[in-house]
């Protein structure tokens, strides 16, 4: 079977020790993760992991059926790359004189609509946020002026369709 | 509303630590498997106040806690308890965790943890029994303020024996057992979280009741699930009506009398010859409370592809996992068995009926009839357990290690009673048997239980002879020795021509070793004095050692080698 980029959405209660729990499974199954977010949801005292990796969907249909039944997983959910909306952030130090001596910088900040979030006197700092070959194409073309530092950021996503995990809880509340 | 009624309740302030063994009552547990240390002083201190109300087992080794545990669980369906310290005593409990987590095992550990103010700095004792215990618990938890302790509690009673049952680890810092705070408790009930039971749905049943109805050679393959969900009845009222013939899986023997005569014996590796071939003959293959471990399905490219499958489970992630199935019925086994008998036909298969007695004829005469009734010189370890069917009149509760000894137990041994075979199935944990017989043997007062071990797997756990001696269980003890690791000589003689590396054993005095802790000892070398030392290990009060010389290099069989599809089942 094919592999490609799933999306893996994880609904969970905010307790320690479930990221090992929820990583643990990936690394049983020898699922290398490609990035992991974690952070609130849209609902209170629910907490959201995005993990993004490349399998097959045989697989990832089974990984996420293990998630769900770690207990205090609420929900889980995994989507191909066309049914979700995705971003990514980057972070970009370069040299501050490099700014003001090649135009050619402005020009791809421009091109490229990053932002410039600092200035100071020896560095400044550009964000991108986008699509994964975005943020690499920006990449390849400040590295010819030197970076002093990059990173990017896990995916974030939202999905197309609605992951109802309201009802769960409120199914919930009503027992 | 709920703080009214307890308002009027005067609330106690209490230690931790008492309100651990308070929390225990409340879940109606008498007994404890454990063994003490530092870090869980304080507790073992409470169970010096609580003599009467909660009994503990001084185990001789953390492990044989938790294998005692898990012993208890199987044979009464309730919770088990095991106590443990910190450092070594935790990570000793790590064996029986996983054992428990893939057999479905309800136990709950309490752990000592060093203070709370210690964790992370490599204090004496300490260690991350959380992190390690992760992958191996169905839920794990550290209490570090002993305000939590009763609401923990309370869900780990709850998560361990709800839904799937599992393992669940409890680990309490030593400050917290010492602090004092108000104790009060709830039982769990719900955790949102966690949903143990999926909805039934109705259209699946129909579903599956029109494949069964139309089906030509239908037949069932029942796990644990049966057992666990305390579906015996249902799953008898099942067979009797469809007129399906029925196999179990290691773990799901004696969830039906085992000369029940739609019974086909048992799937697996070393399963019987007729439902293994006909595995891939039948045309519905109807899962119930089974997993389709890969010892029972051999190859899954060749496993009933014929076959439509139709998976009665009580866990969604094992739905597809193994094996597709063109139904999943989701569900306790038993509410899905009983809801879906109005929709089943009353039927019987005279014709596909013959071919597993054809075939169950074929391995009676090549194999079943030369292991009961040998005519070489040497004990065969089928003869043995025959005997012990003789002597207990099929009533007793048979409680394997691993290796031949337990496939011929599992092959031979008859059952009458539900719960009634403990072995370590997914595991295959060595040393399971003696410890898992005592905890059988206090879980089910009223039951002969017999351990049957190999001589390699009885010496893991040996030391369990001290617990046996001291708390006075009565345990039958049958160690099979044939001087081998023979399961594993087994192979080496099948699959590596035969170099037997490190597989022979040179043993000691048995009999001496159980004298020495005092229980009553024989050895038996010729078939003219095994049935009368069975009958009086099984008339004998209280625990009995009896060692029986079997031949050395026997095989079991059938056999699917791995890799090999049920169909090529072989009978040599
Ligand atoms: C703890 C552990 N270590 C190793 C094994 C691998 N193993 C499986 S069966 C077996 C041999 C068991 O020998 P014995 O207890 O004498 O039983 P027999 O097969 O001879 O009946 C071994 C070593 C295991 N299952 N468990
Ligand atoms: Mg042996």
């Amino acid at each position: 079977m094919e592999e490609k980029f799933y999306t893996i959405t994880v609904y969970t209660e905010n307790s320690v020790g479930l990221l090992n729990r929820v990583s643990g499974i990936f690394l049983k199954r020898h699922i290398n993760i490609e990035s992991i977010n974690a952070s609130v949801s849209e609902i209170q005292g629910v907490h959201k992991y995005v993990v993004l990796v490349k399998t097959t969907e045989d697989w990832v249909r089974k990984i996420t059926g293990q998630l769900e039944k770690q207990v205090e997983v609420i929900k889980a959910f995994y989507h191909t790359d066309d049914e979700i909306i995705y971003q990514e952030s980057a972070l970009f130090k370069i040299k501050s004189d490099l700014l003001f001596d090649e135009r050619q910088i402005q020009n791809i900040i421009k091109d490229s609509n990053s932002q410039i979030v600092t200035v100071s006197r020896n560095f400044f700092v550009i964000a991108k946020t986008g699509r994964r070959h975005e943020i690499e194409e920006l990449y390849d073309e400040l590295e010819p002026y030197g970076i002093m530092q990059f990173v990017r950021s896990g995916r974030i996503s939202v999905s197309k369709e609605s992951m109802e995990i309201s009802n769960i809880l409120k199914e919930f509340q009503e027992n | 509303m709920k703080s009214e009624t307890t308002n009027t309740q005067k609330k106690i302030k209490i230690t931790g630590s008492e309100a651990v063994i308070h929390c225990l009552l409340a879940e109606g547990v008498h007994t404890v498997y454990g063994y003490p240390g530092g870090a869980i002083m304080p507790v073992y201190d409470e169970l010096f106040k609580f003599q009467e109300e909660l009994h503990h087992v001084l185990t001789r080794h953390e492990q044989g806690a938790i294998h005692a545990a898990q012993g208890f669980a199987r044979v009464s369906g309730k919770v088990g308890v095991a106590f443990a310290t910190s450092g070594p005593g935790a990570t000793n409990l790590v064996t029986g965790l996983a054992d428990a987590q893939i057999d479905s095992n309800p136990v709950v550990c309490i752990t000592g943890q060093v203070a709370s103010p210690l964790l992370g700095s490599d204090a004496f004792q300490e260690t991350d029994i959380v992190g390690i215990s992760t992958p191996i618990t169905k839920w794990n938890c550290q209490i570090t303020d002993a305000n939590d302790i009763p609401s923990v509690l309370a869900k780990a009673f709850y998560i361990a024996r709800s839904g799937r049952p599992g393992p669940v680890l409890i680990d309490i810092t030593k400050d917290a057992q010492f602090q004092q705070f108000e104790f009060e408790y709830k039982k769990c009930t719900a955790i949102r979280s966690y949903k143990p039971v999926p909805t039934i749905e109705p259209a699946k049943l129909e579903e599956a009741a029109k494949i069964i109805n139309s089906a030509k050679k239908p037949m069932i393959v029942f796990g644990q699930g049966i057992l666990l969900g305390n579906a015996e009845a249902e799953l008898k009222a099942f067979i009797e009506k469809s007129g399906i013939p029925a196999a179990w899986t290691v773990l799901g023997l004696s969830a039906l009398d085992s000369d029940h005569p739609l019974n086909v014996g048992m799937v697996g590796m070393h399963g019987n010859y007729a439902p293994n071939l006909l595995t891939n003959e039948c045309d519905v293959l109807i899962a119930l409370g089974m997993r389709f471990d890969d010892r029972v399905t051999g190859d899954l490219s060749r496993y009933a592809k014929q076959a439509k499958v139709l998976h009665f489970e009580i866990d969604p992630a094992e739905i597809d996992k193994n094996v597709k199935a063109d139904v999943a019925v989701l569900g306790n086994v038993k509410d899905t068995l009983s809801q879906i008998m109005p929709l089943i036909e009353e039927k019987q298969y005279p014709d596909w009926f013959a071919e597993f007695k054809r075939l169950y004829d074929i391995e009676f005469e090549k194999v079943i009839q030369p292991e009961m009734e040998p005519t070489k010189e040497g004990l065969t370890m089928a003869e043995v357990i025959n005997q012990i069917n003789k002597e207990s009149g099929n009533e007793a509760i048979v409680v394997s290690d691993v290796g031949q000894h337990q496939m011929f137990a599992c092959r031979y041994a008859k059952f009458k009673k539900s719960k009634s075979n403990v072995t370590s199935g997914g595991l295959g944990t060595m040393g399971f048997a003696l410890p898992a017989a005592m905890g059988a043997a206090m879980g089910a007062p009223d039951r002969p239980v017999v351990a049957i071990a190999g001589d390699g797997g009885y010496q893991m756990t040996i030391q369990e002879l001290g617990t046996i001696y001291q708390t006075q269980i009565p345990v039958k003890i049958v160690v099979l020795n044939n001087e081998f690791l023979g399961m594993v000589r087994q192979w080496q003689q099948l699959f590596f021509d035969k170099r037997y590396a490190s597989t022979e054993m040179i043993n000691p005095d048995f009999v001496k070793i159980a004298e020495g802790y005092h229980i009553p000892a024989k050895k038996v070398t010729k078939r003219e004095d095994l049935a009368s030392a069975i009958h009086e290990m099984m008339a004998t009060d209280g625990a009995y050692f009896l060692e029986v010389v079997v031949e050395k290099e026997d095989n079991v069989f059938p056999m699917i080698p791995t890799g090999s599809s049920v169909s090529e089942c072989r009978l040599s």
